[in-house]
């Protein structure tokens, strides 16, 4: 089992439907980059042998009982790392296209910044990633609409590639967007005060399988996300924790972190291959 | 109009009948019910009071008396497809939070039956 090591304990959650040609590599690589940092990765129920190979490669995996969305599957990584008293935690998509490499940057930000989230960019500084056109113009737009509501400019509002602390970690515990959370989740960090910050990373090509987003999906996601965005400013997430109010921002944690300095169980040493390797 | 009323009071009697039947056969449960006996109800009382439909269409302004009749049902079943909505909103958010936390405890589970091995 798992568990939160020291005051700068750190967990990379993998959020994974149907990578299995991915996900081993994926965790080979943050093993490599980031030694000694427990990997969790939530299963939203797939139907291939992604359990399998995530757990084959030394990761911790959280297999949820039947299919949540991202935004679900992301909330029940930060719930449980919430409740193990995990201070830090990066999330990495499970398809390798976020360069492992890059979390220690993101995490020393974190550390150092005293955000309580920080953004793996492709556009802060220029560096080669691309993007599709529609991919690109549905950024430019919700860079557009968020500029006003953030109070200031995000350049990657959809990157997944996200860190948090553990005051983000304990207001993304209690309420999280269901479905396209990247977005929402910067609306519902700003309604709490919290700030953000941007690093630059490298963005890597899918390792296996194809984008499940459509022409028709891109539309629905401006829909929904937009809609979720404006909602979220009309205070909203009263329904996501009903019957739980939000402790100020540096209250202790209300499960009791662990605490202690109990070396991970189980990780295999690899060498660096695959995602970000 | 007559004909109108007559085939309203009919299918307020079936949507009745249907609620009922639901309801004692389980599959529809009480507290859900509730919503769709009340329509139909209402939907068989204004078809069998026609001054009553004649003054709410001179009062509401509607040109013609079906028509009353058509906006009320449709408000009331718009109003109810607004409750369900809620319903199943409240539901939705239960459920994500119960497979969170089915998962989590299951991990528990696991670690422990692991470590005792």
């Amino acid at each position: 089992m798992m568990r939160a090591d020291g005051p700068d304990s750190l967990l990379v959650i993998v959020p994974a439907l149907n990578e299995e040609a991915a996900i081993a590599a994926v965790v080979r690589a943050v093993n490599c980059h980031v030694p000694g940092v427990p990997v969790l990765v939530i299963d939203d129920c797939s139907s291939d042998g992604t359990i399998a190979a995530a757990r084959g490669a030394g990761a911790e995996v959280l297999p949820l009982p039947h299919h949540l969305g991202l935004g679900g599957c992301v909330q029940a990584g930060y719930k449980l790392a919430y409740s193990l008293g995990f201070q830090y935690v990066i999330r990495v998509d499970g398809d390798g296209q976020h360069d492992a490499r890059d979390i220690p940057r993101i995490l020393e930000r974190l550390k150092t910044s005293g955000c309580e989230m920080v953004i793996g960019s492709r556009f802060v500084e220029a560096n080669g990633s691309r993007t599709g056109a529609a991919r690109s113009l549905g950024i430019r737009f919700f860079r557009m609409v968020l500029r006003p509501i953030l109070g200031k400019p995000v350049h990657d509002p959809t990157s997944g590639f996200v860190g948090v602390n553990r005051e983000a970690l304990g207001a993304f515990s209690r309420s999280f967007p269901l479905e396209y959370p990247e977005i929402e989740a910067l609306v519902v960090l700003q309604r709490r005060r919290f700030r953000f910050e941007e690093v630059p990373v490298k963005m890597l090509p899918r390792l296996a399988g194809r984008s499940s987003i459509t022409a028709w999906k891109s539309l629905h996601y401006i829909a929904h996300v937009l809609l979720g965005v404006f909602v979220n400013i009309l205070k909203y997430d009263r329904r996501f924790h009903r019957g739980s109010e939000s402790p100020p921002r540096n209250a202790p944690p209300r499960d009791g972190a662990p605490g202690d300095a109990a070396p991970r169980d189980g990780a295999p040493p690899h060498k660096c291959a695959g995602a970000g390797g | 109009m007559d004909r109108l009323l007559n085939v309203t009071t009919v299918l307020s009697v079936l949507l009745l009948l249907m609620v009922l039947i639901s309801v004692r056969r389980a599959h529809i449960r009480v507290e859900y019910s509730v919503s769709w006996l009340l329509t139909a109800v209402a939907m068989l009382l204004l078809s069998r009071s026609r001054p009553v439909l004649e003054v709410i269409t001179r009062w509401s302004g509607v040109p013609d008396t079906p028509l009353t009749l058509f906006l009320i049902s449709g408000t009331l079943f718009l109003i109810m497809f607004f409750r369900f909505s809620v319903i199943i909103s409240h539901l939705r958010d239960d459920n994500v939070a119960l497979a969170q936390r089915v998962a989590i405890l299951e991990y528990h589970i696991h670690s422990l039956e692991h470590h005792e091995e």
